[in-house]
Order: structure tokens, then sequence, then C-alpha cells
């Protein structure tokens, strides 16, 4: 059952560059569980409310509460220990490490030891070494790359690429999941396996999905809800069978549909 | 002075957001080609200069051909490594063939004139010089607004890729940009030369990081604001001179400090635009 | 501690008493010109694995390390004069107080290095708080000038340093068991950081700052983290250095230091600490090699006049085409572990075997 009070709330968001209003007036409510869509034109300001809501940009109005707390400017890095994670939309991994090593970053920020104990090689560094690994590890085998560990990760195939960038954020701890186009360049049967191995972490690590995407069969399929955008500005709102009626949703795409 | 040397960072910077380490010492290039002309070719001054200036020239788009091309691509750091390389190779290889003994260098009678003026005993150079820079400063500014190729210059610093696919052949207009640089530094050098008549291979490396600190100042990639820039920096080094002798050994200092300063502040100068990065 | 670390950690002190005994043999046998080189070696070691730190492995380009090897020098220079050498050497202007009131004794040393350190990464600190936030091609530029703008204080400010004439006369406590050591602990001790979580988000820094960020690292923490430890070995080596050959002036630490730390850790690739060992051992001995080739050479009836600074001529080529063709270095970013020698030498046993 959904809690009453809401994981993320954004409350009238908006965030102009100099003289382009990027988002205007943006308001949403995540609930605990929930898997909920964000969808619109190229350029409508998708990505850019993601950028608010983890901090790489800072809103020239609105807040945004997290778990009840107003994280509204925080940098990315502490957004992140507040337990919200992140995709790219073109995919950012760390390109000469390897797969393991790309997940391993994501622990670095609940690291216990300071930064002389693996210069002195202590062995209480060793001991949390060794406890991230086998996390890293086993997460890895939750999203089925653990046969590719030792691999650069610039040398993985395009769909292998985009689960890692996935496992490499759920390494983080979040409560909540930002996907920015998570299907984008993937077939249909990729497609359809995604959509289902979303679905799957969503329950198995008990987390809050707010996804961006273009592909509509993904969408309609696993989003509970959807947000509509355009021109930065939400348009709509609802169930995926209320944005398939409404009229100002499909006038905004003029009917784009996969 | 340090105005041409500026425009010309400040034009290969805007154009391929690339801080050419190596300008500094196509400066140096040009007072000893046009040196060697007139040495020992015994050719008449004017005439050497020119020569001297467009060997420069020709050197700038070798460099450019030869080691900065190939990584167009590749990160940032190793175009920056490849021109510290450059620019050392230069150094040192002007000290193998020439000696690091100073030579003096010819001036013409133009320039060695003293007027007096309000009293104040003042060589033709000091005149000349500003003179000069501002009508080259005016020659460049006509290249590159009024000109198609100073179109195509433009273009290629706003949006590379574009301009490539509207057909404009993009790394030909990169050379001619390398070329009227290093042809900008090359009389940068000369005149360089024409007021302190002493050149050795080393004397690229100080003006040359001025005439950054001038191109940073004027805002980079804005080539008035180089100009700008430029006399700024020569003004502040005159200043501290004039005024603080004793610390006069501390001007190279004050420079850089000054770069510095405006880096961390203000990256985008008096002038110029700033770039962002997208997320 | 796991099976595989105490394995590794056991190895590297056998290696460590191997190198010890190496050095009290060669002590014994060698000559002091090679011994020479070794000691500059280890020096360069020392010094390129600290630049490796922050270019390579962090990837922000500092072009400042021959300032923070100044500063440990001039430093280390100033502490371990004889109060008898600071009147002589410094008559044009003696030296400031309280520095000119006492002196460091011999066993105090390993202090003087330490502080020498110290006082390098205090002024990696200082730096490195404005200039990080910087992008690339402006960072270099401003560590660049900060190395410069040491070079000016050093030449001019009399008081403290003695300007261009510099400091003669520091003991020489530096032998191959200082430098040596040194070389190997800095060596251990960055590659354990650069192994460690902290190598990594170091690393990733260096790969996609905005997506190393998203993952909750610390970017500006971090990047001065690496600056300052970069700092203080560089100021270590500048002090080994100035002990070394007893003397320090401006124009030991001048850009064509931190250009030799350049090549160093490019040829030996950006990244991978046993390469920068290595490659320093080769700079130190090419150094010396090339010396022949500044020299006259006469062959049969001809004498080639020697050419001074062919050696710059030769390394800034080097650099050229490293760069143009070959950029990942002798080691491209991987390194020589343990598991990868005893690996190896399995691999052997079973072709012996076979």
């Amino acid at each position: 059952m959904k809690n009453k009070e809401p994981l993320l709330s954004l409350e009238n968001l908006t965030v102009a560059f100099g003289g382009l209003v990027a988002v205007s007036d943006f308001s949403l409510q995540l609930f605990s569980g929930d898997l909920v869509g964000l969808i619109g034109p190229n350029g409508a300001g998708k990505t850019t409310v993601f950028n608010l809501i983890t901090g790489q940009y800072c809103p020239n109005k609105g807040r945004i509460i997290f778990q009840g707390k107003d994280i509204t400017g925080f940098s990315p890095d502490v957004v992140t220990t507040v337990g919200i994670a992140r995709t790219f939309q073109n995919i950012r991994l760390f390109g000469n490490l390897t797969v393991l090593e790309n997940v391993l970053v994501s622990f670095h920020v609940r690291l216990r030891s300071s930064f002389l104990a693996p210069m002195l090689s202590l062995p209480s560094y060793w001991r949390e070494e060794r406890a991230i690994r086998k996390e890293a590890y086993e997460l890895l085998e939750a999203v089925g790359l653990e046969d590719v560990t030792k691999e650069e990760a610039q040398a993985l195939p395009y769909g292998e690429q985009r689960r890692l960038e996935i496992a490499r954020a759920l390494a983080t701890h979040p409560s909540l999941l930002l996907l920015d186009e998570p299907a984008a360049g993937m077939n249909p049967q990729e497609t359809q396996e995604l959509m289902k191995f979303i679905q799957k972490i969503r329950d198995d690590f008990k987390l809050t999905i707010f996804l961006i995407e273009h592909d509509m069969k993904v969408v309609m399929g696993i989003c509970e809800r959807i947000a509509v955008m355009d021109f930065g500005m939400k348009i709509a709102e609802g169930t995926p069978e209320e944005i398939r009626n409404n009229s100002r949703v499909i006038e905004a795409y003029l009917g784009v549909e996969d | 002075m340090y105005a041409l040397l500026a425009i010309g960072y400040t034009l290969v910077y805007g154009i391929l957001g690339f801080i050419n380490f190596a300008h500094g010492d196509v400066f140096m290039l040009g007072a000893y080609f046009s040196f060697f002309m007139i040495g020992i070719f015994l050719l008449p001054w004017w005439l050497g200069v020119i020569i001297g200036v467009v060997l420069c020239s020709i050197v700038g788009m070798s460099i450019e051909r030869v080691a900065y091309r190939p990584l167009r691509n590749a990160p940032r750091i190793s175009a920056l490594i490849t021109a510290v390389g450059v620019s050392f190779f230069i150094e040192n290889l002007g000290l193998v063939t020439v000696g690091a003994r100073p030579k003096g260098f010819p001036r013409p009678e133009l320039m060695k004139n003293v007027y007096i003026l309000a009293g104040a005993r003042i060589q033709g150079v000091t005149f000349w010089v500003p003179i000069i820079s501002i009508l080259v400063l005016l020659v460049l500014l006509y290249l590159v607004y009024r000109t198609k190729m100073g179109m195509a210059m433009r273009a290629v610093s706003k949006d590379m890729e574009t301009t490539r696919l509207m057909g404009v052949d993009v790394d030909r207009i990169i050379l001619y940009t390398f070329a009227l640089g290093s042809a900008l530094a090359g009389i940068g050098g000369v005149l360089w030369a024409c007021k302190y008549p002493q050149i050795n291979p080393l004397m690229g490396t100080f003006p040359g990081w001025k005439a950054f600190t001038a191109a940073v100042v004027g805002g980079i990639g804005n080539v008035v604001g180089a100009m700008v820039g430029g006399f700024i920096i020569g003004l502040v080094e005159i200043m501290i001179v004039a005024f603080f002798p004793s610390l006069s050994g501390y001007r190279d200092a004050f420079v850089f400090s000054i770069l510095i300063i405006f880096l961390l502040v203000k990256p985008s100068g008096i002038l110029g635009e700033t770039m962002k990065e997208k997320v | 501690m796991g099976k595989e670390e105490k394995r590794d950690l056991a190895l590297t002190l056998i290696l460590f008493a191997v190198l010890m005994l190496g050095v009290s043999l060669a002590e014994r046998y060698l000559n002091s010109y090679l011994i020479r080189i070794l000691n500059t070696a280890c020096i360069y070691v020392v010094a390129a694995v600290a630049y490796n730190l922050i270019n390579g492995i962090t990837g922000q380009f500092s072009l400042g390390p021959n300032g923070f090897m100044a500063i440990g020098g001039y430093t280390v220079a100033i502490l371990m004069l004889p109060l008898v050498q600071k009147q002589q050497v410094y008559f044009l202007q003696p030296l400031i107080w309280p520095f000119n009131s006492f002196s460091f004794p011999s066993y105090l040393f390993i202090l003087a290095l330490f502080l020498g350190g110290l006082a390098s990464a205090l002024a990696a600190l200082v730096i490195g708080i404005p200039t990080l936030r910087l992008r690339g091609d402006y960072l270099a530029i401003a560590t660049f000038g900060f190395g410069e703008i040491i070079n000016v204080l050093a030449n001019n400010f009399i008081p403290l340093t003695n300007g261009a004439l510099g400091i003669k006369g520091i003991p020489e406590y530096t032998n191959l068991w200082w430098t040596l050591n040194w070389a190997f602990w800095s060596v251990f001790m960055i590659k354990g950081l650069a192994n460690s979580s902290f190598g990594r988000a170091l690393k990733a820094i260096r790969e996609n700052e905005v997506a190393a960020e998203a993952m909750g690292v610390n970017l500006f923490r971090h990047k001065l983290l690496s600056f300052v430890l970069s700092g203080f070995f560089a100021g270590v080596a500048g002090g080994l250095f100035v002990t070394l050959i007893s003397t320090v002036s401006p124009s030991l630490f001048t850009f064509t230091m931190t250009f030799n730390l350049l090549i160093i850790i490019v040829l030996g690739g950006l990244g991978s600490i046993t390469g920068s060992v290595i490659t320093a051992f080769i700079f130190a001995f090419l150094q010396e090699i090339l010396r022949v080739v500044e020299a006259p050479i006469t062959i049969g009836a001809w004498t080639f006049p020697g050419i001074p600074g062919m050696r710059m001529v030769v390394f800034s080529v080097l650099l050229v085409v490293m760069m143009i063709f070959y950029r990942r270095g002798l080691f491209g970013g991987k390194e020589i572990s343990w598991q990868l020698v005893i690996d190896w030498i399995k691999r052997k046993e079973i072709k012996i075997e076979k």
C-alpha cells in the first residue's frame, strides 16, 4: 500500500538559462514504490527536470522535497547520498575502468576508511574493500553482467553498457531511481527484456522509479502513471489510458507513436 | 605589442578551443627568420621582414598539420601536452642551431630615430609599434568580419560539425587560421626585435605568456578583446616598472598573478564569451 | 586481510629486502657516477609518481610540479644549511629570522624532508582551492603560472632564497639508502591509493566528472586530495634533490623540470605507476647517455662538434611523436601486479613442463 507522504515532491520548479525558460512551474509527486514515466517531445525539458532533481542545475524558483527534507540546490554528490540515483541519456560510463570498477565507484561514498588507510595498506581497509567487492559482484549478478566483470566498460556492447549504468546507479543504494531514456537505441527484443528488468529491480530493490522515455511501448507498458511535458510545462498527468486519450498530449506529439 | 600575439592566441582558441603553447615560439621565429633573411641574404629590410613573416606562417601551418591535426579528436590533455612538446622543440632547436647568445637585430632607420617630444626623448619605435598594431588589427577585423574566409572562420568557431556539413572545408579554414595567427606572431616578433634589438631563442616564452594573459583579460575568442587586453597588460607592465622600481623583478610574477586571478574570477575576460558543458 | 593481500604484502616486503641488499652491494662496488645516476633516477621516481597521481590518475592537467619541488627543495636547504654557511652564502642580504639562527642537525634530516613535503602540500592546498575549479586547459595555465611565480619569487626574494645565486654548501645527506627508500615507499603508498576506492574515485573523475559526481564522489575534495598529496611528494623529491647535489638555485626548478616529469609520465603511460617508475629510470640514464651526443664525437678522422641542448630537442621530439602515435605510453594505464608476475611465472613453468 502506498504511503500518504510523497517520497519526492517537486513544487513549482522553474529554471531558465540565459533567457530561455527550460522548465516552468513544474510540479509532481512520487510515492514510494511508484513507477512513473515522463514523456514529451524533444526539447520539452524532461532531462532538465532530472538535472534539477539530482542537483546538476539549481532551480530559479520552486522546491524539491525528498523524504520530507528540502534538497533544493544540493550538489549531485550529496543528492546521491540522500538516496537518489540516475542514469544518463548519453551513457556516461567510466570507459577505461572495468565493469566491476565502474560499480565499485558507487560504493566509495560510503567508505569509512580515510585515504591514509590504503596508502599504508592497513588491514581495516582491506576488510572494507572485500566487503564492497562482494556486494558489487552480487549486484552485477543481479543485472546479468557477472561474466564480464573484468572487461573494460567501453568495450561492452550497447545493451550491456546500459545495464551497467543501471547497476552502477543501484550500487549507491537509492530509494529513488531516475532512468533517462533507458531504452534508447534498443531493438524490440531488448526493449521487452528491459521492461521486465525495470519491473524486476523495482520489486527486488524496493525502489521508486521515475523514467524518461520516447518509446511508447515502454511507457504504456510498465508505467503506472505518466506525466507529459511540452515547452517546459506539465501539460497532463494520469494513467496510461488517460494520457493516450488526452487531446493536448496528442497535439503536442502530433501522433508520434512507436 | 602583446596585442598582436594575443590576437593570434585568441584566433586559434576561438576556433579550436585550443591553447597553442607554441605560439610564443613562432613569435621568436618571426624575429629570427627576418634576421636571417636580412643578414644572410642581405635583402632590404622590408623585404626580409615580409619573407620572414611568410615563413612564420608556413611554420605555423606545418605545426598544425603535423602535430595538432592528428589529435583533433583526442582528449584535450593530449593536445596540450603536444603543444608543450612542440614549444620545447622549437626553443631547443633554436638553441641548438643558433646558440643561446643573443644576436643583434638590425633596425631600420625609421625605428631608430629619436624624436624629441614635449621634452622627452622617444624612439621612433614607440610611435610605430602601436600604429602598426592598429593597422594590423584593422586589416584583421576586415578579414574576419567582411570576407568569406573570415565568416567561415567564425562559423567554425561556433559549431564545427555543422559547418563541415554545410560543405565548408574545415581543415583548410583551420590551416588558414593558423597561418594568420602565425603571421601575426611573426610580425610581433619583428616589432619586438625593433624595440629590444637583442634576439635569442628563448625570447618567445615570456612575451608568449603575457600575450596569453592579454588574450584572457580581453576575452578569449574575441579579437578586439585581445587587442584591448594587449594594451592593458603592456600598460600594467610599464606602470610597475615606473612606480615600483624595486619590484621590477617581480614584474613577470605580477602578470602571471593577473592571469590567474582573471582565470578564476572572470574567465570570459572583459569582452569574451564563456563555454559551458551540457549535462 | 585476505590471503591475496597477505601474499602481495609479503612479496613486496621481500622485494624491499632484496633492494636494500642491493643498495649495500652497490655502495661497495659501483662507481660514484653510476650511483649518482641511480640516485637521480630514484628522485625522479618520487616526483614522477606524484605527478602521475594528479595528471594521469585524476586527469587534472597540472603544469606546476616544478614549483612544488622548488618549495620542498628550498625548505630543506634552509633548514639543513649549517649556520656557518648561512653567513657565507647570504652575503647580499642576510637570511631572515628565524632561519638565520638555527640549523637542523643531521639526525633531523628526515624531519626536514617531511617539513619540505608539508610546505609543498600546504602550498598545494592554497593553490588548489581556487584553481581546481578550473577546466582542463585553464587549470594547466594556472598551475603553470604558479610554477613561474615560484620561480620569480625564488629569484627575487633574496632574504629568503638568496636570489639567483642560490644556496651552496648544503650538506649531502642524500644517498642511495634515502633515495631508494623514498622511491620505494612513495610508490608503495601511491600505488596503494591508486588501487583503492580512492583511486577508483580519482579515475572516475578523470573518465567522466559528471557521472562521478552523480555517483556520490565529491569532485572538489577528491581533486584537492590528489593535488595536495602530489604536492607533498614533489616537495620531498625536491628536498632529496638539493641535498644530493648540495646546491639549490632557481634554475634547477624551471619549467624544464616540469617538462622532464611530463615526458616521464607520458612515456610510461599516463596513469600507470609502474610505467612511471620504469621510465623514470630510463630517463635518468637517457639524460646521461645523451650527454654524449652533446659532446664532440670523434669518428676516425672527423670530429663532430658537440651540440649542447640536443638532449632537449630529442626529448621534445620524443614527446610529440609519442603523443601523435602512441598516446598510451609504454604501459597505457596498466600496472604490474604481483598477480601478473605469478601468472607469468606459472605460464613459463607450464611451457617448461611441456
